[in-house]
């Protein structure tokens, strides 16, 4: 699982004859971090979403690597972690159940449960765990976004936009998490704001 | 897509097979004991009528053509993600409409002077109707999508999904059916899905000159709109 | 594209666990919100009242009876069916299980709970109509239990691959209706005559050239959306 590798190579996306980018290149492997900064608009939400594989690219590569074998579309999907403010999360249901159900379809039937419990707890969610999500406040939303990107232990964490509608301990609850995952995995993180660019060794700029 | 001398055949001929299917179609006469190869036999029933097939089945064979080379450029798309395949898919299903629409309003016009009513439900009546409908569909997906690699490739997909169903109301209907078009369940004359050729060779002639004729107006009709989409598409991209 | 690019990496136990867990959130989603159940037997109920009153004391043939019977279904399979893709594009949550499942996975998961939904849906339309016809008398039984199994899964089958398609286009109502009929027309008029054979009470036997042409057309739909499903999923 530390091995893990993420290599791209002159990525470009159009999208209804505009675009976005193009020639991005960058390799980064475990343990690593890489920023996507750029102005609104740039299109950084649109490599996160790329690189966490809900997007394709319009051409160009992008490869995953365990101790150097390749992963197809399908084998990424068990290491990748995502919170992007696109993201929505069942509000019929309450984040244990929404927890309970999504990760049975990930087939990572293996996430103990005290995992999930512990996650809750961390992101001060224990107390409303049973409570319908449509309740919840935007930062509470955001928060559940990170349990449900961290339950299955992900090798690569990408993050957009990391801390919006997160209040002071929420944010440090992010760093501590982010902290962990420099230290062992790979961290992506698409931002505006240069301290979150900070936390990581790489560069994109678009 | 062609070169120009390629292009200057496909015209000429079109042009040519077209004239003389007109000519012959309509003037030759018809008289009970054929002696020369510019009669054509009465036949029982159907006497001027007849002339009707030279017309109408091209143009349904054409429709036919038409979507099979939408479908083709269609699924192309999927795997290019080119523009210009989708252009040429589109281009080719809307002639498909029109000759469809043509073949339905033929089709109709034969049915009221043979069979007495303008639509009767008869399995071949009904297949081009489909048809019709599929084409239509076809357009108010593309027009209700705005961005354009969705809109080629959704409406790619629905084409190939409704290319599945097209050889079960071409081959299957017509067994389950009976109906009012030779080779349906009824007739005894024949099962195969299309018409039995039993025409004599000089209307046999003409019939396959004008399918041929009609092919290659096709051909042309699609070079000229293709050509047409791809100054619209340059524009365009020149405005973004 | 390979024909079957999931099951290289994944087994058939995780593949059918997966799909077992997206229907499971489907059905408890249906039931903590009741917004498909709700539509559809409202609208199954208003479709039967309103041929009634139009039919009034006239004695229907057998088929009318076969085909009005054909018409509700398929109009409230119209109203009801596109919900399951349609609901996630509408609330946001596609992004949700593009991270999770595979596009196998939601296809089938997808179908099978569409199936599900169709099977309840012609059984409580025949309900209804042995209630409120008295015409409608079926003789045979067996040809009328394999013509609603087969005509709903087929049923079922086109609508959601349909149903897919539309969900990312705007103007969602509308449009489905108009995608569907075409593609549903050589069903439709299959399990029309069938039904017309089993108000009259024929033997078995005379329906297996129907019955032919509905699984034809189900392996067909199915096999092709399977095929299909990933270019209209994958963004």
């Amino acid at each position: 699982m530390n091995t893990i590798k993420i290599s791209a190579r002159n990525i470009a996306k159009t999208f209804n004859r505009r675009q976005i980018f193009s020639d991005i290149s960058f390799s980064v492997a475990a343990p690593g971090s890489i920023a996507i900064t750029g102005k609104n608009g740039a299109g950084k939400s649109t490599l996160a979403k790329i690189i966490a594989g809900v997007l394709s690219s319009t051409s160009g590569e992008l490869n995953y690597e365990i101790e150097g074998k390749k992963l197809d579309d399908e084998a990424r999907k068990a290491h990748i972690g995502f919170v992007s403010p696109y993201l929505n999360l069942y509000d019929e249901f309450s984040a244990m159940e929404n927890l309970f159900l999504l990760m049975r379809i990930r087939s990572n039937g293996n996430t103990p449960k005290v995992q999930i419990d512990e996650l809750l707890k961390q992101f001060n969610l224990w107390q409303r765990k049973d409570d319908s999500v449509r309740g919840y406040s935007t930062g509470m939303k955001q928060r559940l976004k990170y349990v449900f990107a961290l339950a299955h232990a992900p090798s690569v964490l990408i993050l957009d936009e990391p801390t919006t509608n997160l209040d002071e301990d929420g944010i440090k609850v992010v760093e501590q998490v982010v902290a962990e995952q420099k230290r062992s995995s790979i961290l992506i993180v698409a931002t505006n704001d240069s301290a979150e660019a900070g936390w990581c060794e790489q560069n994109i700029r678009l | 897509m062609y070169g120009r001398t390629e292009m200057k055949l496909v015209k000429l001929g079109a042009a040519a097979l077209i004239t003389i299917v007109i000519v012959a179609g309509i003037a030759i006469p018809t008289s009970p004991e054929p002696t020369s190869w510019f009669q054509f036999p009465v036949i029982p029933g159907l006497e001027e009528k007849a002339r009707n097939i030279f017309f109408h089945v091209p143009t349904a064979w054409t429709t036919v053509v038409a979507f099979l080379v939408s479908l083709y450029y269609g699924a192309r798309y999927l795997r290019t993600r080119q523009a210009d395949d989708d252009i040429r898919s589109v281009s080719a299903a809307s002639l498909g409409f029109m000759f469809c629409f043509l073949a339905t309003i033929t089709g109709s016009i034969w049915a009221k002077f043979n069979w007495g009513s303008f639509w009767n439900w008869d399995p071949r009546e009904t297949s081009i109707f489909i048809l019709l409908l599929i084409y239509g569909a076809y357009f108010a997906l593309r027009s209700s999508l705005e961005v354009e690699e969705m809109r080629a490739k959704l409406s790619a997909v629905y084409s190939i999904v409704a290319g599945l169903t097209v050889p079960f109301f071409i081959f299957v209907m017509p067994r389950i059916m009976s109906g009012l078009h030779p080779g349906a369940k009824g007739d005894a004359s024949g099962s195969t899905p299309v018409a039995q050729l039993h025409m004599p060779p000089n209307m046999l002639t003409v019939f396959l000159l004008s399918l041929f004729g009609f092919t290659l107006l096709f051909v042309w009709m699609l070079n000229v709109r293709v050509r047409l989409a791809r100054i619209e598409y340059q524009q365009s991209t020149h405005h973004a | 594209m390979l024909f079957f690019p999931d099951f290289a990496n994944m087994t058939l136990m995780s593949f059918s666990t997966s799909t077992y867990a997206l229907i499971e959130k489907d059905i408890r989603s249906e039931v903590r919100t009741r917004y498909a159940l709700n539509a559809l037997v409202m609208f199954v109920v208003t479709a039967v009242a309103t041929i009634l009153f139009a039919l009034r004391s006239d004695n229907p043939s057998v088929e009318l009876l076969s085909g009005m019977y054909w018409v509700v279904i398929f109009f409230t399979a119209m109203s009801g069916l596109s919900r399951i893709f349609v609901s996630e594009e509408e609330r946001g949550t596609v992004l949700v299980l593009q991270l999770i499942a595979s596009p196998s996975v939601v296809y089938f998961g997808k179908l099978l709970f569409n199936s599900v939904l169709t099977l309840l849906l012609t059984a409580a339309v025949t309900i209804l109509y042995l209630l409120v016809f008295p015409g409608f008398v079926i003789k045979s039984y067996d040809i009328l239990f394999v013509t609603v199994l087969l005509g709903s899964l087929g049923f079922a089958a086109s609508a959601t691959i349909i149903a897919a398609i539309i969900a990312k286009a705007g103007a969602r109502g509308t449009l489905y209706p108009v995608l569907s009929f075409p593609i549903l027309i050589p069903l439709l008029m299959t399990v029309m005559n069938a039904t017309t054979r089993a108000l009259g009470g024929e033997p078995f036997v005379n329906a297996i050239g129907e019955f032919q042409v509905l699984v034809g057309y189900l392996l067909v739909m199915v096999g092709g959306s399977y095929l299909l499903f990933d270019y209209v999923w994958k963004d």
